[in-house]
């Protein structure tokens, strides 16, 4: 089955008591591509999400369109779309074999390729024999499953996904994230899935699209949210950042415990740079260009996170490797790759 | 000794209190079979007073089903959409609405029945008809199927339910028949059951809105009792309890089995 391309245009959202859920997005997604919303709670992903499946209407200018046909006003229920939310919303007076058929049935396919495409796809989602299970005998991830099963039975030309792994316990989560990874590569659907989680985004996304107060942070690829920051809520809400502010001249940062080369060494002024803790070495104080002091250190188990102070105007968090010693007090030095700082905007935002 | 004592005077005070309520309706029971009630029971037990009650009133006790039945299918009809519509709302003018409907719960039946009189009491072919009462009867039991079945969609969650289905491609009617209706099925049937029984047994409202013609079986049973012999009154409550007493059973079991199956669906 081939995807669908996907346009979002300047599809912004503003509710009835005038509260600005959505500004204006615009945005392209290729046939069987899987885009992440990514975003703290209130960022307007939900919303964004909502309006692709057709459950909210954009506002004036919006468009949505499947494939170069314009479906902005098309319900819900003619855009052949497939939902799966966070809580499921399996239907609890149908049995798994009759939710997941339920589109199906909605499509008048006949009774036999019915209970063969059902067949199908509980042998796709790995919950063989529980055709005839109540769905309140089910276990979350169980739950999981069938609310995917039934959201791809109708082989929906976009499949929209709302947190559907946030309900379910940590180790859980990890495994179904491979198998939800998987068969979303198999089936070639074209999806969207909104979640908060960053790890899950890397994960799954081919595209991570960064919301923040119902706008677009950034666009890109799992790499280029993470190594490629293009601001600072950005470098903060993905992953963990030292956000240094500093001046850079003749082609290095200069901070008060020393100064890191930097790979543009055409830049002069102030700035804002982005150090990821794991971009950042312990070295012996002699001959380092960055000295600082160890403040504290945590083992966390596949490594060490230290905070140095003295380096730069905060504390400095570095991830050291876990079987190194280092204590508190110790004096060292730091060292950098001139390709690992990242000089952002000085905006805030 | 002490403890066998204090069950002892507990058990007393519960059957002396369970006779004071219990007695009466046997004595109103035993009235309506027996021959004479001034001579007591050696007068002999008889049904000849609950036939004259049938031959008397048989058409109060036809049109209180009907009323009953009809309230019910009104009620369903518009409580069951209305329920579903201000649960999706859920906003300020709908808990409005919802305050609007309860109203007349507060306020007493012979004020609305004055109210609809006041308003209506000019249409004389309505005014004279079965249906300005089934008219109160809605305005009173209409909160009760409402409430019933907006406490089931509090509990589901009925929206992502209706989500989904519509984006399985399911028509508004459809979801609504296939998805919301099933699964408030124990609202809609507890609701059912007060409609039915508050209709049977109303009083207040229908003594106002019925006319000679137009009596319901309460309305009947306060004609019987000013106007007949006692026996008669007294067979007429037995009917009265024949029809009302299987439907608050209904309830009570119904009321008991809710935490059963449907709570475990949960």
């Amino acid at each position: 089955m081939t995807g669908v391309a996907l346009r979002i245009e300047t599809c912004g959202k503003t509710f009835a008591d005038a509260t600005r859920a959505l500004e204006p997005v615009t945005l392209t997604i290729a046939p069987g591509e899987t885009v992440v919303l990514l975003g703290p709670s209130g960022c307007g992903k939900t919303t964004l999400l909502r309006i692709i499946a057709g459950l909210e209407t954009p506002d004036r200018g919006g468009r949505i369109v499947f494939n170069d046909k314009d479906v902005t006003h098309v319900p819900i229920e003619r855009r052949n779309v497939g939902m799966v939310f966070q809580s499921y919303a399996l239907f609890p007076n149908m049995n798994v074999a009759e939710n997941i058929g339920y589109g199906l049935k909605i499509r008048s396919v006949n009774a036999s390729e019915r209970k063969k495409r059902i067949a199908e796809l509980i042998a796709l989602t790995g919950i063989e024999g529980l055709e005839h299970r109540r769905v309140d005998q089910l276990s979350g991830g169980q739950r999981q499953r069938v609310a995917l099963a039934r959201a791809v039975a109708v082989q929906p030309s976009v499949l929209l996904l709302d947190e559907p792994l946030t309900a379910l316990d940590a180790a859980l989560r990890e495994k179904l994230r491979g198998e939800l990874d998987r068969l979303l590569r198999a089936l070639g659907i074209t999806t969207i899935y909104v979640t908060h989680d960053q790890s899950e985004a890397m994960a799954l996304g081919d595209r991570i699209v960064v919301m923040r107060k119902g706008a677009i942070a950034q666009v890109g690829t799992p790499r280029d949210i993470y190594f490629a920051p293009e601001n600072r809520f950005v470098a903060e809400f993905v992953g963990a950042a030292n956000i240094i502010e500093a001046v850079c001249e003749g082609g290095a940062l200069v901070l008060p415990g020393g100064a890191l080369p930097l790979a543009n060494g055409t830049l002069d002024g102030p700035a804002f740079a982005m150090i990821r803790p794991e971009a950042i070495k312990l070295v012996a104080a002699g001959g380092a260009r960055l000295h600082g002091r160890v403040d504290s250190v945590s083992f966390v188990g596949d490594r060490q996170r230290a905070s140095v102070g003295g380096a730069a105007g905060k504390p400095i968090l570095v991830d050291v490797p876990n079987t190194m010693a280092v204590s508190v007090g110790d004096k060292i030095g730091l060292s950098v790759e001139p390709g690992a700082i990242r000089l952002l905007p000085g905006d805030p935002t | 000794m002490r403890e066998r004592a204090i069950f002892a005077a507990q058990l007393l005070f519960t059957l002396l209190v369970a006779g004071f309520l219990i007695i009466p309706a046997l004595l109103s029971i035993l009235a309506g079979v027996t021959a004479n009630y001034f001579r007591g029971i050696r007068s002999g037990l008889t049904l000849q007073w609950v036939l004259q009650v049938w031959q008397l009133y048989d058409d109060t006790i036809f049109r209180s089903l009907l009323i009953a039945i009809s309230a019910l299918a009104v009620t369903l009809l518009v409580g069951i959409p209305a329920a579903y519509g201000l649960h999706l709302r859920g906003d300020r003018l709908s808990r409005a609405v919802e305050e609007i409907i309860t109203l007349p719960l507060a306020i007493p039946g012979l004020a609305i029945a004055l109210a609809l009189l006041l308003t209506y009491g000019g249409f004389g072919s309505f005014r004279g008809s079965w249906l300005f009462i089934l008219a109160g009867h809605v305005v009173f039991t209409l909160p009760f199927m409402v409430r019933s079945v907006m406490a089931v969609f509090a509990t589901t969650d009925i929206r992502s339910l209706d989500e989904t289905a519509s984006s399985l491609g399911a028509s508004p009617w459809r979801r609504f028949l296939d998805v919301i209706v099933p699964n408030v099925r124990p609202g809609i049937l507890a609701g059912s059951l007060a409609v039915v029984t508050l209709s049977l047994g109303e009083f207040n409202l229908t003594w106002m809105l019925s006319t000679p013609l137009t009596k319901t079986l309460p309305v009947g049973l306060a004609d019987s009792y000013a106007s007949m012999r006692l026996e008669v009154a007294s067979a007429y409550t037995l009917v009265f309890f024949v029809m009302i007493i299987p439907l608050l059973v209904a309830m009570q079991i119904f009321s008991g089995s809710r935490s059963g199956p449907m709570g475990a669906r949960r």
